[in-house]
């Protein structure tokens, strides 16, 4: 019953977006944006071309390498600052601060050690992504229960077992929630550096379509970045859900 | 200040001490990063010199409209969407993922639409943060305890009194937590997109800077801009914290 | 009051001079928590420890348990000292919510008895025993977040029961219950306690649940800690809540209050001497 409610209501919205689009479509015409359908038969052309399928590449490749690069380094810091209170209580703030700066304005810094290379681009999207995974894994570990430590010891479980059979099943939810949100922002990363200083991947497509004014091409890769990421967090979502049900 | 703070200053004071010493040991090349120090001497004889004042002005008033807009757009429509419950279960999902979409991949669309101007910039800024000023807002009229009304009632206190006395500073922490949010990603917004494209402002004159290899304009810029941009999310914090930890709300 | 008139080997744990003293996290002072207390506890018997909040009934529970170390005097389990290690036999069931919210029930139960090597036929029948006796037989699949407070502190028994401990340590396990269920899980713990044949040291502030459930009461002063007076209450081994009709149970708990009435005054932070 929920679940179909939550279906109609997401296909509402859905749906309300569409009109928005071709009202705004009729308003501002052809060039500045396409309507919805012209817009999903440039989608079908598209979408099996080399171009389409080498730029699609170029992103998935730096997304990736940069995502790992995300989760490792987050989870060894938030690991870290959670287990080690003093560090945890240094570091905190200044992750928070960088968490709020926009980080866009250390880009030229990043292109000046990397170039225009994917290196840079995988280091500027894991800038991104691994402040909300180191913050919340973090708070994952410092909000264990005390009480879950002391059944551990009650118990007589050793060391290992304490870490892989309580504090992992505890921290779990609130890490995959760290991964979701370090997902998008890691993908935000990668996009904004291709749009500013690259020759591949779909960010630079964008731009690339914008100032050619090829308003179909624009508006048709800003469609698929945006269903790519709403199902990835879906996917994430119900992990995180599954996974919050039982606790 | 207190010992963790201490440290904190160390921390920071040495790392800031390494890349000074490196720059000038000539370990990090010059051409890449300049030493701490000139950085500084570039950024005040820039603000002094007044070459950059107007983008100054500029960026940090569009960043200023964003937040008002985002604030005062963002709390309405969270009341009204707190008023109408059905209208609220409707857009959740829409809210719920909101933040998952990079929502730059807009941008190019709002320049094709509006034009090379400060426009596309302020959208983006408005967009980016008015959802977290609306889901702030619905968080803090969620967690106004029901038992006020009741105390309200018992008063004999009228709708407006009830509102304007009780309800409005219960939810204070929360749609100020909304305001530290809406001021934190305005700035991201507006900086990114003058960054990526825009006629003018502190974005790019960065970026302009990066492509004329006039690195001692671009650091100091950058310092400026991390300088306020931390001070700016700082005070706001701690005002967050201080006010939370009054109510006894415990954040993050 | 120590008994030194009972052979040693019916002595099942005991402590002598023991003091707990937390140090000052940064920049304040040390907190005194609990003794010197002494205490012999023999061997099968029913102890409550009773006394104003803050005044280191939890510590003295931790301290014995092995959880924290004490910071003078000794701890002796089974003839052995106890140190900073829970010692084999010894089962604690804690005030908070222990159940860990991603097993089920059965698995809840299970946990620790999986984790010290017994074979699994073995778990399922001890576990399976343990659920049917503390009466969740039928909530087996369930997780403790569909579960009522009570439950999951019976989930939490269980745990510990399925452990077959010889000391059992319970603080205030029934703290945030209502007072009717109160008086049934006590029945329960009596239950248990007759089941198990073991030694059972339960930390309450309820007066009465302290006088109808044990064989001994300690009545312990603000913090400092440290015992005031020991009760015996003589109640036969197979007894239950009916007991509170009997007109001694309201003169053991008029001799606790009475002992007890101006620490609590003291921990409320009236006469002096503030508590927490």
């Amino acid at each position: 019953m929920i679940v179909i409610k939550r279906a109609t209501d997401t296909l509402i919205v859905f749906a309300v977006m569409l009109l928005v689009w071709q009202a705004l479509h009729q308003f501002v015409g052809d060039t500045a944006l396409p309507g919805p359908v012209p817009t999903l038969q440039y989608l079908v052309r598209f979408l099996p071309t080399a171009r389409f399928a080498e730029n699609a590449w170029a992103t998935l490749v730096s997304f990736f390498y940069a995502l790992i690069l995300s989760y490792a380094v987050g989870l060894s810091i938030g690991i870290w600052m959670g287990v080690h209170r003093l560090s945890g209580a240094v570091g905190e703030p200044i992750l928070i601060s960088l968490y709020t700066l926009p980080k866009i304005t250390l880009y030229p810094v990043v292109l000046l050690i990397f170039g225009l290379s994917t290196s840079g681009r995988v280091a500027f999207g894991a800038m991104h992504g691994v402040l909300p995974v180191a913050l919340l894994t973090m708070n994952a570990i410092r909000n264990i229960p005390l009480v879950y430590l002391k059944s551990a010891r009650t118990l007589r479980l050793s060391k290992g077992q304490t870490i892989l059979t309580v504090l992992l099943p505890a921290t779990i939810p609130e890490v995959i929630s760290g991964f979701r949100i370090g997902f998008a922002l890691t993908l935000l990363g990668v996009l904004l550096a291709e749009m500013f200083a690259a020759k591949h991947g779909l960010g630079f497509l964008i731009i690339n379509a914008m100032q050619l004014l090829q308003a179909e091409e624009m508006v048709t890769v800003a469609l698929v970045l945006f269903v790519f990421a709403i199902a990835a967090n879906a996917l994430l979502l119900v992990i995180e859900h599954r996974l919050h049900r039982r606790v | 200040m207190s010992r963790v703070g201490w440290i904190r200053l160390a921390v920071i004071g040495t790392a800031i001490g390494l890349l000074e010493i490196s720059c000038r040991l000539g370990l990090i090349d010059h051409r890449v990063v300049i030493p701490p120090s000139e950085m500084v001497d570039a950024l005040l004889q820039l603000l002094i010199s007044g070459q950059v004042n107007d983008q100054i002005a500029r960026t940090f008033g569009i960043v200023t409209a964003a937040v008002l807009i985002s604030v005062v757009l963002g709390f309405a429509l969270g009341v009204v969407i707190h008023a109408l419950p059905r209208l609220r279960e409707t857009l959740d999902p829409f809210f719920a993922t909101y933040y998952a979409v990079p929502i730059f991949i807009f941008y190019p669309v709002m320049i094709a639409i509006f034009g090379l101007s400060a426009i596309p910039i302020l959208l983006m800024g408005v967009a980016t943060a008015l959802v977290a000023m609306i889901i702030a807002t619905l968080n803090g009229l969620d967690r106004i305890p029901r038992i006020l009304t009741k105390v309200a009632r018992m008063h004999q206190m009228g709708r407006l009194s009830t509102t304007l006395r009780l309800k409005l500073p219960a939810a204070a922490p929360h749609l100020f937590t909304g305001v530290k949010l809406v001021v934190s990603y305005s700035f991201i917004a507006v900086i990114a997109s003058e960054f990526i494209l825009a006629p003018a402002g502190l974005g790019r004159i960065i970026s302009d800077a990066y492509s004329d290899f006039d690195n001692r304009r671009m650091y100091a810029l950058m310092l400026l801009l991390i300088v306020v941009a931390t001070l700016v999310n700082m005070t706001l914090h701690t005002l967050d914290q201080r006010w939370a930890a009054r109510r006894g709300l415990v954040k993050s | 009051m120590t008994s030194t008139t009972l052979p040693d080997r019916q002595i099942h744990a005991s402590l002598s001079g023991v003091t707990r003293i937390y140090p000052g996290a940064a920049g304040q002072q040390p907190v005194h928590a609990l003794g010197p207390v002494d205490l012999d506890l023999r061997r099968g018997e029913f102890f409550a420890v009773v006394g104003p909040s803050g005044c280191g009934k939890s510590t003295l529970l931790e301290v014995l348990a092995g959880l924290q170390p004490a910071t003078a005097g000794t701890v002796i389990f089974e003839g052995r000292p106890v140190a900073n290690e829970v010692p084999e036999g010894i089962g604690v069931v804690f005030q908070e919510d222990a159940t860990f919210a991603w097993l089920t029930v059965w698995d809840n139960a299970a946990f620790g008895l999986r984790r010290s090597g017994v074979s699994e036929a073995e778990v399922c029948r001890r576990v399976d025993d343990a659920l049917s006796f503390m009466g969740l037989k039928d909530f087996a699949r369930a997780y403790p977040a569909q579960l009522s407070g009570g439950m999951r502190q019976r989930v939490c028994i269980a745990r510990t029961l399925v452990l077959q401990p010889r000391f059992i340590l319970l603080d205030e396990p029934f703290g945030a219950l209502d007072a009717q269920t109160r008086l049934l899980m006590g029945d329960e713990v009596l239950r248990l306690w007759r089941r198990t044949d073991s030694t059972v040291l339960l930390i309450t502030h309820a007066l009465d649940e302290a006088a109808m459930l044990s064989d001994r009461i300690g009545a312990m002063s603000a913090r400092p800690g440290r015992f005031l007076e020991i009760v015996e209450t003589g109640w036969p081994r197979e007894r239950d809540n009916t007991i509170v009709g009997q007109a001694q149970f309201g003169a053991i708990t008029g001799r606790l209050w009475d002992t007890l009435r101006a620490e609590s005054l003291k921990s409320l932070g009236y006469g002096g001497v503030a508590a927490k």
